[in-house]
Order: C-alpha cells, then sequence, then structure tokens
C-alpha cells in the first residue's frame, strides 16, 4: 500500500504529472475573481470564504479523471486488481494520494491566497480549517466518481456531473462553517456535518468504488 | 501447484465466447493456447486469473497464485526501469528486481525512463514484471508482441527457468518458443451466440411472456 501511494506521489511530481494544476486553477480563480466583482473591500470580505470554497472545489474536479484513467489505459488497473492489495486499500490509497497532491497544496494556499479577497482576520485560520476537514471528502468523493466512469472515452464530463451534486453538501457545510466564524457566530453544527461527510465519505466510499472499479474491468 | 478448469464456460459483455472448457496445467508443465483472433483467448485468460466471473464452471486456483502478463505492460512512462520493476515487486510483498533485470538484459536500462524504451525493450520490462511479482502460474497473453528473435529466446529462457523450479505457464501464443509445451486449441470449444438466450434471467422469461399476452389480447 505504501509502494502504491509513493508511486502515485512521484508520478505526480514528475513532468506531466498534473501537481499544481489545481494549485495554478485556484490561484487563477482567486485572483480573477476582484477583478470581476470590483474592489470595493466590504464585498469582497463577505463573499470570501465562498469563493474560496468554490475555487477548491473546482480545483479539486479538474485532476479527478486521473486517478484511475491512466491506469486503466497502460494496464495497470488490471495488474493492481490481480495484486494481493485488496481494491478497497488501492482506492482509499489512490484517494489519499489525490488528497496529498491537489487537496492539501489548496488547503495550505486559501489562507494565503484570502488575503487577495481582503478576508477578515479570523477568517484565514477558518478557511484552512474547514478546507482541512473538506477537502479530504473531495478527493475520497470524487475517486468514487472516477471509478464509476473508468473505462469511458473522455469521461470527464459525466464525471463532472455524477460528482457535482455530491460535492454540494461538502460545499454549503464548509462555507457556512467558515462564514459563521468570521461572523463571530458558533459554527460547530455546519463543522461537525463537515467532519460527518468526510469521515463517512472514507468510511463508505471505498467499498463502492472498489465495486465500481470490479465491474468496469470485466 | 496444479490449474484445473472444470467445465468453464466464459463470457464477454454477457455473451459467452467459450464453453465447456476443462484442462489441467500441472506444475512443470507449459500449455500454449491457440485459436484465430477473436476466438477468446484474451476472454480466457482474463477469468482465470480473476478479472471476471465465470459463466459457469470451476477454476481450481484462487487468483492469488496466478501471474497475469495481459497486452498492456503496466508500465509508467516517467519511471524508471528500475522504478517500475521496484514498484510491482513490493505491491507483492517482494524486493528483489536483479535476477528479473539481468535475466531480461534491462541492466544498462535500469535507470532509463520508461517512456525512452523501444516498444521491445517495454515488452522485455513487461515480461521481467512475471519474475519480480513470485507467482507460481504465469497466464500470457501473446507475450512475444515486438520482441526481437534474442528477446524471444531470452523470454523462453525464463519461462523454461520458471517451470523447472516447479512453476506451469499458459501462454496464448502463435509463434514457436521452442518449448516442450502441449498445445491447447480453443477452437472446439467456441460457445453458440445464440446460446445467450439460455442464460437470460427468470425476470427476462417473465416479462417476455407478459408481453406476448399482452400482444395477442390486443385488436390490431
Amino acid at each position: 500500500m505504501i509502494a502504491l501511494a509513493l508511486r502515485d506521489l512521484r508520478l505526480a511530481i514528475r513532468a506531466g504529472g498534473g501537481f499544481g494544476l489545481g494549485l495554478a486553477f485556484f490561484l487563477i480563480v482567486v485572483t480573477l475573481v476582484p477583478f470581476g466583482v470590483g474592489p470595493e473591500s466590504d464585498i469582497l470580505a463577505r463573499i470570501a470564504p465562498g469563493i474560496l470554497w468554490v475555487g477548491a472545489l473546482l480545483a479539486c474536479l479538474l485532476s479527478l479523471d486521473r486517478i484511475f484513467q491512466l491506469d486503466f489505459e497502460d494496464g495497470s488497473l488490471d495488474l493492481l486488481a490481480t495484486a494481493p492489495l485488496p481494491m478497497e486499500g488501492t482506492v482509499a490509497v489512490k484517494a489519499l494520494a489525490h488528497w496529498v497532491t491537489t487537496g492539501l497544496p489548496l488547503v495550505l494556499a486559501a489562507p494565503v491566497l484570502g488575503v487577495l479577497l481582503h478576508l477578515p482576520a479570523p477568517g484565514h485560520l477558518w478557511m484552512f480549517i474547514t478546507l482541512l476537514l473538506g477537502t479530504p471528502a473531495l478527493s475520497m468523493i470524487g475517486a468514487f466518481g472516477a471509478a464509476l466512469t473508468v473505462g469511458l472515452k473522455r469521461g470527464g464530463l459525466l464525471l463532472s456531473l455524477l460528482v457535482l451534486p455530491l460535492y454540494v453538501p461538502t460545499l454549503i457545510f464548509g462555507a457556512e462553517a467558515a462564514t459563521r466564524a468570521i461572523d463571530g457566530f458558533d459554527n460547530t453544527g455546519p463543522l461537525m456535518m463537515l467532519a460527518g461527510i468526510t469521515l463517512a465519505s472514507i468510511a463508505l466510499l471505498p467499498f463502492a468504488a472498489a465495486a465500481a472499479l470490479r465491474i468496469n474491468l470485466r | 501447484m496444479e490449474l484445473t478448469a472444470q467445465d468453464l464456460t466464459v463470457s464477454r459483455g454477457g455473451v459467452p465466447v467459450l464453453e465447456g472448457l476443462s484442462f489441467t496445467l500441472r506444475a512443470g508443465e507449459v500449455l500454449v493456447l491457440r485459436g484465430p483472433n477473436g476466438s477468446g483467448k484474451t476472454t480466457l485468460l482474463r477469468t482465470l486469473a480473476g478479472l471476471q466471473p465465470a459463466l459457469r464452471g470451476e477454476i481450481s486456483q484462487p487468483p492469488e497464485a496466478i501471474a497475469y502478463g495481459a497486452h498492456a505492460d503496466g508500465l509508467k512512462a516517467t519511471l524508471t526501469v528500475a522504478e517500475n520493476l521496484a514498484f510491482w515487486a513490493s505491491v507483492h510483498g517482494l524486493s528483489d528486481i536483479d535476477v528479473a533485470l539481468d535475466h531480461f538484459n534491462l541492466r544498462g536500462l535500469a535507470n532509463r525512463a520508461a517512456q525512452n524504451l523501444s516498444a521491445g525493450q517495454k515488452r522485455r520490462l513487461g515480461l521481467a514484471r512475471l519474475l519480480v511479482i513470485g507467482r507460481p502460474i504465469w497466464l500470457l497473453d501473446e507475450p512475444t508482441v515486438s520482441l526481437d528473435v534474442a528477446s524471444v529466446g531470452l523470454f523462453a529462457d525464463a519461462v523454461r527457468t520458471h517451470v523447472a523450479g516447479g512453476g506451469a505457464a499458459l501462454i496464448a501464443t502463435h509463434i514457436d518458443l521452442a518449448l516442450d509445451a502441449e498445445v491447447f486449441d480453443v477452437g472446439p470449444y467456441k460457445a453458440d451466440p445464440n446460446a445467450a438466450q439460455g442464460h437470460r434471467t427468470a425476470f427476462d422469461q417473465a416479462l417476455d411472456g407478459a408481453l406476448d399476452g399482452a400482444l395477442d389480447g390486443a385488436p390490431l
């Protein structure tokens, strides 16, 4: 399992691996929003948590089809399926590798990029916390969607359509938790819901994704 | 290590392609699988490897005993030859790749990225994977594609060493590997495409019956 995680990380970092794609997209979205909305700092400050969350979500979506598609095309997925590693473990490890290369950089960049959007003071910490809690769910749900669409040629559109509705609860509770904290309200409720979605995804979706992969490999 | 198939029916996309297959592959034996293109050799190998379920019949070995060598080699273009091999070894809980590098004459290429290999070199690397994962039964699908005569010789040597050590190999190929092997022709086991009818579920039949009944009663 560790070998698979290390291989996926190494592949992501090497040339053409797609590392930084999500991060670059996130950076572009966040820098363009002030141009589109206008420079009024109070408007920007109010929409900042939402923009950061939507940006992170879309950046995550961008690299989802790479999770299984490349391994499927070069035959690795067949060979992994016949390896002693359980398919559920393969899915979980690949989702983890996706999170480390896509989700984690977004978590670290969001507080910094918040400055561009006049994110008010406690918001930086809360963006970090909510994204840290929420992005693992994005990777895991995405891995499930990628497993469902793995055999399809140019299945990216279908993958986005499948996954976007599943991302909505994470987005709502994540952005809500950050906004409430910034406005000085208690945000335990949305924070708990966010953590619950992430834990449930990690607990259940590897099994669903593994089943989908087994069927798609037939 | 003996691989036995009993009355096996394999299917592609739900349609049976080969039926009634029975054969035994004993330790130390090589069985060469023959049959025209599209006759179901790949489907049979994938079924034996546990990648798809058989429609009917028994396979004596669990997929854990089987190394499957497909058309695609499962190589990562940006990893080096040694990294590719070491990955497959460690996924199977092993670490020794030296024997495989030496056997397939890849030592000089060990630090080259797989994307810079020729087709034949890639194939050699794909076959070297079989030596690092330590599984007793090899199922190989056209293993000699894009190999030159010398590399085919290396491959045949690897198979000979493997079976001499108590392993077994089932190889779908059209060329003569100069191995002491029995030939198993899948031609006679070709399934009748209409036999798919026989595998319909009770639900389908009930639905058809209901539809026929409804149409008979309908005024035209």
